[in-house]
């Protein structure tokens, strides 16, 4: 501790005016966490930033999201692990805002909160038949595939049926749809969650339909993870010639858009003339200007998904606007034993927090959180701010949230400057935190602990030629982290 | 039709297209970094040659060329680069502040530099699928812009310019529409 507050004492800071240290909590360690953290402790000398997760580990989606296959996205984690590693920041895992300790009493207890919590729950489409079994959101299927402790015991049924449809055409369905139809052989070699890969290897799903309301010009992925599934070993494409005619309105979106652009110009490559069907070739059908209607329940096993009924659609607008999807009147169904959707996620409220349910955003300018969420009434919740996908919406890649972060710190400094943050007393901060946590009997991981867990995950996977093996239950974790 | 011309034109011509400021209307890459950045040329013209007197290692110093780094600031920096070296590794080895979240392995575009002189893009390989498929998603594209770690040093490109693009506000990329004010 001497040593701890030596070091504070000769680190210098050029901005701030008070001289009483400043603590600061993010909640949330994934990308924007990180990076505001990160952001934070080179811009202010003097300022202390703990992250507390609700996880026992650290990285939010880039360990439970990025996808299995892509080993070097996840090579952030080493630029993140530093800032977790710096002597001014600290990461607190197992602590669950909201529930472990509320929004007001960390507010009480830091000069700043910033919030990075993401967004853990999903869009739902709203039509009939939802709530059958073997339909999953997206993001729950991720986080069984990723050893996510939520999703352990999901247990998606791969074995009743040959066919999976994919509602939504995002970055998200097509890391889905790629998980479903690689050879296992190709994922075993990842850190899939082993309880998946075994589900995977008695899979018998062979076809796997991806659904855009929209057009091939308006498809939402982008090109990297396009190429990547057209790319897959075996695998035979199919997509309608006729759904790659152009209007002038599309014409102009890709003229407009380089990502749109290049990701019809490979949909167009793909495109190869009529296949005779192989028993057992696996087979991704791109289906376009088709909105799902509703789902239809099983004809011999009730309570179950027996096809999924979709509308087609036109698109309606001009290039000036965005181009919508109207239904036409005409319907086809599909046959299918499982069905995600992967519309978009969705963030969730806590306690004591303006929120914009119809966003599903906190409402906030730049990422300083308004008190309001109406409109014109522009007063700040002092100290606390947002960042990430819980300020901005569900889209944009790992680095969206480093321009992001950017954005919320140029305000926290500001304020920081301003004196805004500064209390006649010394915040409590961490130790506050963890006091109050310990009268809980709330178990904290700190940083040394997921560093066990990580050993040890990387021990396991070794044995079976995996970069790490995870554990996906919060006691094996807990068991780990605590030895 | 529209498909066919883009074909023939794709990314290798766009590069000889050298009037439009931004590949994206709605990036925000602001040409004042280039005007800022002609006296500073001059100057560090003059010191580049001192620094290379000063040298001991006459062959070193042809394995090595100048390379300058403009910040999101519009400050400069000249570092030597050896041939076959990476922009990213160099600058990491010259603490120059840029991002590199996946170490060069073309799966971030955090990497993402502007070359400022068209004469220097032009003598660059030009970029893979896979780097167009990362700088599609990079922020303030530009129409020289490249990744970091995709540039690799090699004596053709000696006084290299490259500016760190600015961190907007303007999140305009992978579907994001900023909100109205
Ligand atoms: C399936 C999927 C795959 C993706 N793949 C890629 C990819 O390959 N490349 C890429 O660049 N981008 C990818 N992305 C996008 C990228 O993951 C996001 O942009 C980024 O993770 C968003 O960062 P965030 O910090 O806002 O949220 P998150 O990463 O979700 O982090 C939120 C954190 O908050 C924690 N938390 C939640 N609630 C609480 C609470 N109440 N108290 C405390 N902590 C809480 C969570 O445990 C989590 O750790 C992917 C996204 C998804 C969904
Ligand atoms: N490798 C990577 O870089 C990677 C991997 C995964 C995720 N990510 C990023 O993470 C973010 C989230 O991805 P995402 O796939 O969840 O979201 P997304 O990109 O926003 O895609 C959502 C999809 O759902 C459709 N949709 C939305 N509402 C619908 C409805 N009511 N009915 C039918 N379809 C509907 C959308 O179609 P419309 O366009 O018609 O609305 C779109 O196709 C994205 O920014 C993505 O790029 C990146
Ligand atoms: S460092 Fe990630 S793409 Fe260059």
């Amino acid at each position: 501790m001497a040593s701890f507050l030596k070091l504070r004492w000769i680190s210098k800071s050029f901005s701030t005016l008070s001289s009483t240290p400043l603590r600061i909590c993010v909640v949330g360690s994934g990308p924007a966490g990180f990076y505001t953290a990160e952001k934070l402790l080179k811009a202010h000398g003097s300022v202390d930033v703990d992250i507390i997760d609700r996880l026992p580990t650290p990285f939010g989606l880039v360990r439970s999201g990025v996808a299995p296959d892509h080993p070097e996205t996840k090579i952030v984690i080493n630029q993140f692990s530093r800032v977790a590693q710096n002597e001014r920041c600290s990461f607190i895992g197992n602590v669950s805002v909201g529930s472990s300790i509320t929004l007001p009493e960390l507010r009480e207890m830091y000069n700043g909160v910033v919030l990075a919590y993401g967004a853990e729950s999903d869009r739902s489409l709203g039509i009939p038949g939802e709530e059958l079994a073997d339909i999953y959101a997206a993001r729950e299927f991720v986080w069984w595939y990723n050893g996510h402790p939520d999703c352990r015991n999901l247990a998606p049924d791969l074995k009743s049926s040959d066919t999976a449809v994919i509602l939504g055409q995002g970055n998200v369905a097509l890391d889905v749809a790629r998980i479903l139809l690689r050879p296992t052989a190709e994922l075993a070699r990842t850190d899939i969650a082993s309880h998946a890969l075994a589900a995977l290897e008695e899979s018998t799903i062979r076809k796997v339909y991806l659904v855009g309301r929209r057009g091939p010009v308006q498809a939402a992925c982008t090109a990297k993870e396009l190429r990547e599934i057209l790319g897959i070993k075996d695998l035979v494409i199919h997509i309608k010639q006729a759904d790659l005619v152009t209007t002038p309105a599309d014409e102009i979106e890709m003229k407009n858009n380089r990502i749109r652009r290049r990701v019809y110009e490979l949909l167009s490559k793909a495109v190869t003339a009529g296949h005779a069907s192989v028993p057992g070739q696996r087979e991704l059908h791109f289906v376009f200007f088709h909105k799902p209607d509703r789902f239809l329940e099983s004809d011999d096993r009730s309570g179950r998904l027996g096809s999924v009924r979709l509308e087609k659609t036109t698109l309606k607008g001009d290039e000036s606007m965005k181009q919508v999807a109207v239904g036409t009147g005409v319907y086809k169904d599909i046959s299918c034993g499982l069905a995600l959707k992967s519309i978009g996620y969705k963030s969730v409220a806590i306690d004591g927090l303006p929120f914009d349910n119809y966003k599903g955003i906190v409402p906030n300018l730049g990422g300083r959180v308004l008190a309001n969420a109406s409109l014109g009434d522009m007063q700040y919740e002092t100290g606390l701010y947002v960042c990430g996908w819980l300020k901005r919406g569900p889209t944009g890649i790992i680095a969206t949230n480093l321009y992001c972060a950017e954005e919320t710190i140029a305000c926290v400094s500001e304020d920081i400057n301003k004196g805004v943050l500064s209390s006649k007393s010394v915040k409590p901060g961490r130790k506050g935190m963890l006091e109050l946590l310990d009268s809980r009997n709330t178990r904290v991981v700190p940083f040394d602990a997921w560093e066990k867990i990580d050993l040890e995950e990387k021990r396991l996977g070794n044995l079976k030629n995996k970069p790490r093996e995870k554990l996906a239950t919060r006691e094996e974790l807990l068991k780990i982290a605590g030895k | 039709m529209f498909i066919s011309r883009f074909y023939r034109q794709g990314a290798h011509t766009i590069k000889n297209l050298v009037k439009a400021p931004a590949l994206n209307p709605r990036t925000s890459y602001s040409p004042v970094v280039y005007n800022q950045s002609i006296g500073a040329l001059k100057h560090e013209f003059f010191s580049s040659t001192t620094a290379k007197q000063d040298s001991e290692d006459g062959n070193e110093e042809n394995e090595k060329i100048n390379v300058t780094f403009v910040d999101k600031e519009g400050d400069e920096t000249l570092i030597k680069v050896p041939i076959g070296m990476s922009m990213l590794e160099a600058a990491h080895e010259n603490d120059i502040d840029l991002e590199g979240a996946c170490e060069g392995s073309l799966a971030c575009s955090t990497c993402h530099v502007i070359v400022m002189d068209m004469e220097q893009y032009n003598k660059l390989p030009d970029p893979s699928d896979e780097e167009n498929d990362m700088l599609d998603l990079a922020f303030g594209l530009t129409e020289t812009s490249r990744l970091g770690c995709q540039i690799i040093a090699k004596s053709e490109l000696e006084g290299l310019r490259l500016a760190i693009p600015a961190a907007t506000r303007n999140f305009a990329v992978d579907g994001f529409k900023p909100k109205p004010h």
